[in-house]
């Protein structure tokens, strides 16, 4: 047994599984272009998924908060975006790239912006309070999040708000017999840019050693001379932003939206972000794509199975790696 | 002159009051060693010094700056380094990357890690390692490589000889004495012919007490006063 671990780990280890559930499922699905259409649907869920999952995931290794809150910068995200471009529904209409692209990232960074101010605000005056009280910080940030729902209610209504998209992420790609959607390549790009990114951050700079130290160890990084209270407060604006991008890629990926949108995603947020091991990035991207994938291939499978399905990943790799594939400690 | 003095510092854990009443003088230079029996307090102190724990009512007086109420951080900004009795080593990151985490503005100045390597030549060997997987006795090198990564005016060092074989222990007391050249270590120690060699002065605590303070030559030569306030003949 130790052998074969030693060998599958040479390989890549845990990295191969995305690729081995591929496999496996080229294997039930017998079309093979049935097969590309669902992974790449499959990649790009899971590429938006990580950037929702990866701030809250952050949040839980470095700060040990559960904040159940998190969904209210995925829906705020969302709303926030979905109006931007309903605002700028000239820009996105006319003809050319250009204007087209530029309402898109109005729309995102009006989302990003959101998420940073309201992290910095729910960090400091709901958070901070609760500090190393688990049951607290249930309590008040599901207050939170039912609150976040009931405010966009009340601005947005609870018709199910159209979202715009610009034109050139309109259509497919055709490829042979594969139809691959524009949005869900420009999805899974986005994706995979900001885990370079944060990758980079986390790997390559003074931050990101802290914060990885500060998982590990808060009490020896404040010990060295860091406050980690203030690092908290970056880290959870972070992931707020982070948050609300992913719930502005979501809008546009499902173009009807509801207020209840970040609670349903909450689920599998939170699943990605256990199966991956807190206050991991690169586990996070690891759970994201398998629930992506996983939800993808068994919709086409056994639809009944779809949402079962993650719970059911979810407790396997828990019974086998009870931290999690890539866990940060 | 004294360098750092506790005056009836008091500190509770939860609804435990663990230390009573500490007073201590640490003089500037050399290594002062606390000495006293499992759960006496020692580590308590160490820790309300670095304001991880909040030792109130009572005092800390850094250089005769009242350092109490300070937060962790800005303690260790003063020049207090302080290196636990569980190394708190970053298991994740690379030797060198602990050593980063601990120089100033991330630089690390080249002569202070000449001599970290000249200390701890295992520490060159293994700079790329990630730090999980070294020794014991490598991983006590680490966090005592950490501690003076930058100058520091006195240093707190809990238990460092715990666990280790003796020919490390050997080293690391020849490391201590060359450190205790250039800052004032207070040594916190159960191994009492490790902590004779290299302090200058000492205290005993007992049950949340400072029981006795003095020179390390006359408590070493007293074995009385040893068996009466440490609880073993030496």
């Amino acid at each position: 047994m130790d052998r074969i671990s030693e060998i599958l780990g040479r390989m890549g280890g845990v990295n191969l599984l995305p690729v081995a559930l591929a496999a496996v499922a080229f294997i039930l699905i017998g079309a093979p272009s049935s097969w590309a259409t669902l992974t790449v649907a499959g990649l790009a869920m899971g590429m938006m998924v990580f950037l929702m999952a990866s701030g809250l995931s952050l949040v839980f290794g470095l700060m040990d908060v559960l904040n159940f809150g998190h969904s209210a910068f995925v829906s705020f995200g969302a709303f926030i975006a979905a109006t931007v471009l309903a605002g700028l529904s000239t820009w996105l209409a006319a003809d050319s790239v250009a204007l087209n692209t530029a309402a898109l990232v109005m729309a995102f960074l009006a989302a990003i912006l959101f998420g940073l101010v309201a992290g910095w605000f729910f960090e400091t005056v709901i958070i901070r309070p609760v500090y190393k009280d688990h049951l607290r910080q249930i309590l008040i940030t599901m207050g939170a999040m039912i609150v976040a729902e009931q405010t966009i209610l009340a601005f947005w209504g609870g018709t199910p708000f159209t979202v715009l998209r610009p034109h050139f992420l309109e259509g497919s790609w055709i490829i042979g017999d594969v139809s691959i959607e524009i949005y869900r390549g420009f999805a899974f790009l986005l994706g995979l840019a900001v885990f370079v990114g944060l990758y980079l951050v986390m790997n390559r700079t003074r931050i990101g050693l802290l914060v990885r130290a500060g998982v590990e160890n808060r009490e020896m990084v404040e010990a060295l001379g860091f406050r980690v209270d203030r690092l908290f407060i970056a880290v959870f604006m972070l992931g707020s932003g982070l948050a609300a991008l992913g719930g502005a890629m979501w809008a546009g990926y499902e173009t009807l939206i509801t207020p209840a949108l970040g609670s349903e995603l909450m689920i599998i947020v939170f699943i990605v972000v256990i199966i991956g091991g807190l206050g991991s990035i690169e586990g996070t991207l690891l759970g994201a794509i398998l629930v992506g994938l996983m939800s993808n291939y068994l919709g086409f499978l056994a639809p009944k199975m779809a949402l079962a399905s993650n719970m059911i990943l979810m407790v396997a790799i828990l019974l086998w790696r009870p931290n999690g594939l890539k866990p940060a400690v | 002159m004294s360098l750092l003095t506790l005056d009836h510092m008091k500190t509770d854990i939860g609804q435990y009051a663990v230390l009573h009443d500490v007073s201590l003088t640490v003089p500037e230079g050399g290594v002062f060693v606390l000495l006293g029996r499992n759960g006496a307090g020692k580590t308590t102190t160490l820790r309300s010094i670095m304001g991880l724990w909040n030792a109130s009512p009572g005092s800390v007086k850094f250089r005769g700056q009242d350092i109490t109420s300070l937060h962790t951080a800005e303690i260790a900004k003063l020049g207090i380094a302080y290196v636990p009795e569980n190394m708190g080593i970053f298991g994740t990151l690379t030797v060198d990357e602990n050593l980063v985490l601990a120089a100033d503005k991330g630089r690390i100045d080249p002569t202070r890690l000449k001599r970290v390597h000249t200390l701890f030549p295992a520490l060159e060997r293994f700079r790329d390692k990630k730090a999980w997987s070294l020794s014991g006795g490598q991983k006590q090198m680490l966090s005592v490589a950490r501690a003076i990564m930058e100058p520091r005016e006195l240093i707190l060092i809990d238990e460092p000889t715990k666990g280790l074989a003796p020919a490390i222990v050997d080293s690391m007391g020849e490391a201590f004495r060359e450190i205790g050249q250039d800052s004032t270590i207070l040594l916190v120690e159960q191994n009492f012919n490790f902590a004779r060699k290299l302090g200058r002065d000492m205290a005993v605590i007992d049950d949340g007490r400072v029981v006795h303070q003095g020179s390390m030559e006359a408590f070493a030569a007293d074995t009385g006063l040893q068996d009466r306030l440490l609880g073993l003949a030496m």
